[in-house]
């Protein structure tokens, strides 16, 4: 089958790439781009450990084809940390919190809880709970992933207020 | 797991649309979210020729309230539904229901055409479309016709909707003022399919139930409107002897078949319970 040319802004930087239509976007990613970060866990849709940012939603990239994502915004794992290369809040707070044993699952956490904290600045700990749901832990038992972000809200609340 | 080739298009308008699938005939498939069908791809129980992407077609987005009905663009996704406050105000079943679909991620992708032509039993939405006397607006290239949802499920992925169609809206009629609506899914898990699931909505005048609707998800090879369990309600105070009748007559029109999700003896049973308990919320939802 012909390839297609298939472009998108992926962590800030302009990609292009000819491209089978069939390529999912986290092959994209891994595999054309080197961005390994978001990684392959069931394959199905289920786990979210693929998780990356796209236009402003948090999309599992194993169930979308790299053509229907033509234009986008991409964020994965590697765009999280300031361009200095200082920890975000949230991976901050996964460090500090105990947030992740094997940590295969954490960058898919992160880039969601990211979006999470977007939309829903100060979020209770049912809401993270709720918030995360697409998303998988074999290991934490999701106590110190909940405890982590929780971290990253009250230091980015503390941030704001501060700043006004 | 990787899908069989497809050829990709992408067209910009309803019209362009519909001239590809005239021309690709059962070849060609329309993509929405793709969170049906790109599974079903990568498992190779759907092998396209042609891919026909729906993302860029405006016409198929948006919610609209016009002529005392509510008009949902095909392209409107489970998450642009929880987030609707004219929704939330006149239909907030669709929230509910919205949200006990699957998880975040799924919700921001997967469409409401999508979910309701899809024609999988597990899909939340087209019960509740039956339960609301929902029907669809579909187009090919010479014309438009609208399918009411309770005539348009034949089964399971067997649908009324041509293959040269698309859908390009729901049309639900607008719910009376003070109707209560409850949608009560049993799963196994957050993300999972129903093990069974029941929408029911119904308006009280003074003590008596006026009108009644149940339909059901997950209980057959499409989802059921459930006709003489509706009927049972109406004309009672919902007392426990009209109810345990509705409850009767839900699981007797449920069909259900054993799989991973239990017997069909207890999904039958499963049925009523919802279907008690939807009830029973959307009685203190309701004002008289
Ligand atoms: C992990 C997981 C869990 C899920 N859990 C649930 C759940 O609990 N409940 C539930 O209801 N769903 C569930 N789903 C399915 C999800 O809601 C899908 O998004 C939805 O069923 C299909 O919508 P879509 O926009 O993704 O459609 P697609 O996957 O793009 O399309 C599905 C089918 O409908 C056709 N189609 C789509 N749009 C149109 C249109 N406008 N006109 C004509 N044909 C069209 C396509 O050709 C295809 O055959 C789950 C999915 C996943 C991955
Ligand atoms: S690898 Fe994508 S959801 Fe598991
Ligand atoms: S830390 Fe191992 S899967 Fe989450």
């Amino acid at each position: 089958m012909s390839k297609i040319p298939v472009k998108m802004t992926v962590n800030g930087a302009a990609v292009e790439e000819l491209v089978e239509p069939r390529l999912l976007l986290i092959h994209f990613l891994r595999e054309k781009l080197g961005i390994t970060g978001p990684h392959v866990g069931c394959e199905t849709s289920h786990c979210g450990a693929c998780t990356v940012d796209l236009d402003g939603k948090s999309v599992k990239s194993c169930t979308v084809f790299a053509v229907q994502a033509e234009g986008a915004q991409i964020t994965t794992i590697e765009g999280m940390a300031e361009a200095d290369g200082t920890l975000s809040a949230l991976q901050e707070g996964f460090m500090q919190e105990h947030g992740l044993q094997c940590g295969f699952c954490t960058p898919g956490m992160i880039t969601r809880a990211h979006r999470l904290l977007l939309e829903n600045p100060n979020p209770t700990d049912e809401e993270i709970r709720w918030g995360l749901s697409g998303n998988l832990c074999r290991c934490t038992g999701y106590q110190n992933i909940v405890k982590a972000v929780r971290y990253a809200a009250d230091k980015i609340n503390a941030g704001r207020e501060a700043a006004e | 797991m990787i899908p069989g080739p497809f050829e990709y298009h992408r067209p910009g308008s309803v019209d362009e649309a519909l001239a590809l699938l005239a021309r690709h005939g059962e070849d060609g498939r329309v993509i929405a979210g793709g969170h049906s069908l790109v599974p079903m791809m990568k498992l190779r129980l759907a092998a396209p020729a042609h891919l026909i992407d729906l993302r860029n077609l405006a016409e198929l987005r948006g919610i609209r309230e016009a002529d005392g009905s509510l008009e949902i663009g095909a392209m409107t996704t489970q998450h642009e539904v929880i987030e609707s406050e004219l929704l939330q105000a006149l239909c907030p079943i669709l929230r509910e229901t919205a949200l006990m679909i699957a998880d975040p991620q799924v919700r921001y992708c997967g469409t409401l055409g999508g979910n309701v032509a899809n024609g999988d039993p597990g899909n939340d939405m087209p019960a509740v479309m039956q339960c609301l006397g929902a029907s669809y607006l579909v187009r090919n290239a010479s014309g438009q016709r609208e399918i009411p949802a309770r005539d348009f499920y034949e089964g399971a992925y067997f649908t009324a909707l041509g293959e040269d169609e698309i859908l390009t809206a729901v049309r639900i009629p607008r719910p009376p003022e003070g109707q209560g609506q409850a949608y009560e899914k049993m799963k196994r898990k957050v993300g999972d399919y129903a093990t069974a699931a029941a929408a029911v909505a119904l308006s009280l005048d003074g003590g008596t139930c006026s009108q009644a609707a149940i339909a059901l998800t997950n209980l057959g090879q499409t989802p059921i409107f459930a006709e003489a369990a509706s009927q049972a309600l109406v004309g009672s105070s919902l007392d426990e002897a009209a109810v345990a009748e509705a409850v009767r007559l839900a699981r007797e029109a449920a069909d259900p078949v054993e799989d991973l999700r239990g017997p069909a003896d207890f999904k039958r049973h499963a049925a009523g319970v919802m279907v008690q308990r939807a009830v029973a919320r959307a009685r203190e939802r309701a004002s008289a």
